[in-house]
């Protein structure tokens, strides 16, 4: 038999899509063609899989070769076709016997000795598979744990053409990796922070802050957005990387969910497939808009996709360029990120909790007046680089002062991450239940309409926000944001009703709103 | 007067050079009209000043320019007008010409200048606040210049008594700096003030013309009330030549470790007068009783609706902003309960928060 077709898949955006890969091996000059809206990259493939073949032991022959990868509107990328080729010419030469592939999907790159790489997007292609109920994935070795990550798929890891083959033939050699899939169950620790430096301050390291210990704690149990403001040194970025280890669980769904834009950028960990544990982003204030949202001419998804359902962390605020933090208002609301190129909208979800960190003045000193050497003009323009509608977004907002030596000198222990956790889930978890059935998880997903129902007030409650309306020059949305942040101070304290406590803290902890912001 | 309209506009000659010209011709029109051989005369005019004449003798359309501004109802008073302020007369470098929006001082009635700058603290507009509006009750003028910080409240402190206030600008009086105070600028109108300036209407407000109408206001005052200046501030110039035109100086004492208040306490120490409190100050100028209440100290609030606890942080409040973390440590309740009770306080009215979570006590 001269023709044969092999299954792969391709990632667009966050989805994958199921490619047929067709090879015809026939009399004639022996030229190697490659068709079906290729990228110089997949026609690359060429050059590496007939070596690849040859370096594997198998013969092959001077024939007229067409390589045909369908559907052909779809812009094929990557070097993931690299063994599925392969594979479909070994086909057609007759050295695996037809049929054999029929309900398989093959993934991986080659190198010239017939070695298998790995790939990225193993995730949502083998999710792809199973959804078209394919059972079989033969896939990288090193990305074969990624893979098994999938239910009811069974993951078959090479190392090279040769295993593949040999698989493919029936033979179950025992270097072939079988994995089904088994998971651990997901989040019981808070773990490491994703990018890097390994481990998390605790909160009992952070020096005095009470206020903004507090205010993290509401941030995190609601799901709010937080902003600090402080002098340079008062643990504004330690208090941020802090809340990395209270952040409440994932479910199995959202780990995957997580795992899924981990995997189509290649950051998934071999060992450590699944990502368990919230992302937690800092971003440099030099990023760009592509870098923060995503872009480029293929949308790759950007920072706040990587900490979706997590946490972006935006040091010195002021200090990002303003069109870069004008796009993320966006997502902000619509907890999603919509890239539009001429070709296609491609949406990858961006559900992440905005952690933000400012000086109140370009010295870090006002409102000290003895200390501070700006001018009002200069404190304007700083504070006006950050937009009101972008602020409009911000739920929270604290005072990080300096730290005195009092408290840099007090023994006292203070509480630790693991318990502050404890009562974070806690009230997620009543958030859950409350809210079930509803689009929203979190109090501060709560729409307008919805603050009639779950943030009811008193008579009294209702009287004291009638006078800090009018007395603190409050807008509507800021007064919304009041009611959500009242809510989650009132889920704390394990209460049904918004006490006026309740209302006072989270007055206490209102956006800096119109005359302060202008001064 | 169109004429001279366009001798007030000519740029580059000093005020005094103006109006010793203009003594010596006896009118802008012969001056308008003066040969080139007649102006070599004048001896105290050098080479670019007379050149800077023959160039504006060329103009031709001030005419219909005098008729625009007074269609706008900007008024132009030159010094040989009768209008002009006497106290301004008398001063050693007097502007040649105002311009003015709304009215001038009534010569008849006592006027104090209330100045500070810029950058102050919430002390500072406080009392800013207090002596104008309590020198304006008594029928005093108050006279600023409209900036940022103190002029504005010494303003608004006037306008809060009804009283007439004047604003004396660096920039032409139909230009609004900063462009924030436009409220304050119509307030100025609405209540019978005025908008005073020596530069022409249109004019920009640049960095060089502000030490100069510093001289009008203290010019036109009889006392400078300084209420807030650091070691360099801009409002010691305007004591300099307050000084030198003979204008009583006052200051308002400030804490020592107060970076604002040092140029104040400096002034006491070389003999300004020391404001203890507005109603001392009318006594001084016999403008009150002597013998009636000293009430100079801050008004406290009735506290008697206050829980105890809110009692013991509204103690801790003062005019310089302590942060809420500083106030719960002063009081040694907790930070919740503190932030719990400020709110409290604030919404009754007696703390305020002046950036975020910095409080201090209630100023009206």
């Amino acid at each position: 038999m001269s023709f044969s077709t092999i299954l792969s898949a391709a990632v667009d955006g966050l989805q994958a899509e199921l490619i047929r890969v067709e090879a015809d091996v026939s009399n004639g000059l022996p030229v190697f063609h490659m068709v079906g809206y290729l990228s110089s990259e997949v026609r690359e493939a060429g050059e590496r899989v007939r070596t690849a073949i040859r370096n594997s032991g198998y013969e092959y022959p001077p024939k007229r070769t067409v390589i045909n990868l369908s559907p052909a509107a779809l812009r094929k990328r990557g070097s993931s076709f690299d063994l599925p080729i392969a594979a479909a010419i070994l086909s057609a030469l007759g050295k695996i016997p037809p049929g054999t592939s029929e309900d398989c999907l093959i993934i991986g790159e080659l190198s010239l000795n017939g070695r298998v790489g790995k790939v990225p997007g193993i995730l949502p292609m083998v999710m792809e598979a199973a959804a078209h109920g394919i059972r079989r994935c033969v896939v990288p070795a090193e990305n074969a744990s990624e893979g098994a990550l999938v239910k009811d798929v069974e993951i078959i890891g090479v190392n090279s053409l040769k295993e593949a083959a040999d698989y493919l033939l029936g033979e179950r050699c025992k270097e072939v990796k079988r994995q089904s899939a088994n998971r651990k169950s997901i989040g019981e620790t808070p773990g490491s922070i994703l990018d890097g430096s390994g481990n998390i301050p605790d909160f009992s390291q952070l020096q005095g802050q009470e206020n903004v210990r507090r205010a993290a704690e509401i941030a995190v149990a609601g799901g709010h957005n937080m902003l600090m403001i402080g002098p340079p040194g008062s643990g504004k970025s330690m208090t941020a990387r802090c809340i990395a280890g209270i952040l409440p669980p994932m479910s199995e769904e959202e780990s995957l969910e997580v795992t899924r834009i981990y995997s189509v950028l290649g950051m998934v960990d071999e060992n450590e497939p699944l990502i368990r544990h919230r992302p937690f982003r800092e971003v440099h204030h030099t990023a760009t808009r592509a870098a923060l949202i995503g872009g480029g001419a293929v949308p790759r998804p950007g920072e706040i996709s990587l900490a979706h359902k997590g946490v972006l962390f935006l040091d010195e605020l002021p200090e990002f360029n303003r069109s870069v933090l004008e796009v993320l208002r966006q997502p902000l609301e619509n907890r999603e990120i919509q890239i539009s190129r001429t070709y296609g909208t491609y949406r990858f979800p961006a559900e992440f909790m905005l952690i933000a960190a400012m000086n109140p003045c370009p010295c870090g000193n006002f409102p000290d007046m003895s200390k501070c050497r700006c001018t009002p003009a200069q404190i304007q323009m700083y504070l006006g680089k950050i937009s009101r509608p972008f602020l409009d977004r911000i739920d929270l907002c604290v005072e990080a002062p300096r730290i005195g030596f009092r408290s840099l000198a007090d023994p006292a222990v203070r509480e630790c991450s693991a318990d502050i956790r404890k009562r974070v889930i806690r009230v997620r978890e009543l958030q859950e239940e409350r809210y079930e059935g509803q689009k929203i998880k979190c109090n501060a997903a709560l729409r307008a309409e919805d603050l009639s129902r779950y943030c009811e007030l008193g008579k009294q409650e209702k009287l004291l926000m009638e006078r800090a309306f009018s007395l603190m020059e409050l807008t509507a949305r800021g007064y919304h944001r009041i009611l959500k942040t009242a809510r989650t101070i009132a889920d704390l304290d394990g209460e049904e009703w918004i006490r006026e406590t309740h209302l006072r803290e989270a007055l206490s902890l209102r956006m800096i709103d119109g005359k302060y912001w202008r001064r | 007067m169109i004429y001279e309209f366009w001798y007030a506009g000519l740029q580059g000659v000093a005020a005094q050079k103006k109006i010793c010209l203009r003594e010596c011709m006896k009118t802008a029109e012969a001056i308008y009209y003066m040969e080139e051989t007649q102006l070599r005369q004048f001896e105290f005019l050098n080479e670019r000043e007379r050149n800077r004449i023959i160039q504006a003798q060329k103009i031709r359309d001030f005419g219909s320019q005098y008729q625009k501004m007074t269609e706008r109802g900007i008024r132009f008073i030159p010094y040989f007008s009768e209008e002009y302020p006497h106290r301004l007369r008398e001063i050693q470098d007097p502007p040649y010409a105002l311009y003015i929006k709304g009215s001038l001082p009534d010569p008849q009635s006592r006027k104090a200048a209330v100045i500070g700058a810029r950058r102050c603290t919430p002390y500072g507009e406080k009392y800013g606040v207090d002596f104008a509006r309590a020198l304006a009750e008594c029928g005093v003028e108050i006279i600023s210049g409209m900036a940022r910080g103190i002029d504005g409240m010494g303003h608004r402190g006037a306008l809060l008594a009804g009283g007439k206030t004047y604003a004396v600008l660096g920039c032409g009086v139909d230009v609004c700096y900063p462009r924030e105070h436009i409220g304050l600028y119509s307030d100025i109108l609405e209540q019978g003030g005025g908008i005073i300036s020596e530069l022409p209407p249109g004019s920009a407000p640049l960095a060089r013309n502000f030490p100069a109408r510093n001289r009008i206001i203290s010019g036109m005052s009889d006392a400078v009330l300084v209420m807030e200046a650091g070691k360099k501030s801009g409002s010691l110039i305007t004591v300099d030549m307050a000084l030198e035109q003979g204008r009583d100086v006052y200051a308002l004492p400030g804490p020592v470790n107060s970076a604002l208040s040092d140029g104040c306490n400096r002034l006491i120490r070389q003999g300004a007068g020391i404001l203890l409190s507005p109603e001392e100050l009318l006594e001084e100028w016999g403008l009150k009783e002597p013998g009636g209440r000293a009430t100079g100290k801050m008004k406290i609030k009735n506290e008697k609706t206050l829980e105890s606890d809110e009692k013991l942080v509204y103690s801790c409040l003062g005019l310089y902003p302590k942060s809420a973390d500083q106030l719960a440590s002063e009081t040694g309740l907790g930070i919740r309960k503190v932030l719990d009770l400020l709110i409290s306080l604030e919404l009754q009215g007696y703390a305020e928060e002046i950036s975020k979570n910095y409080y201090v006590i209630s100023r009206c």
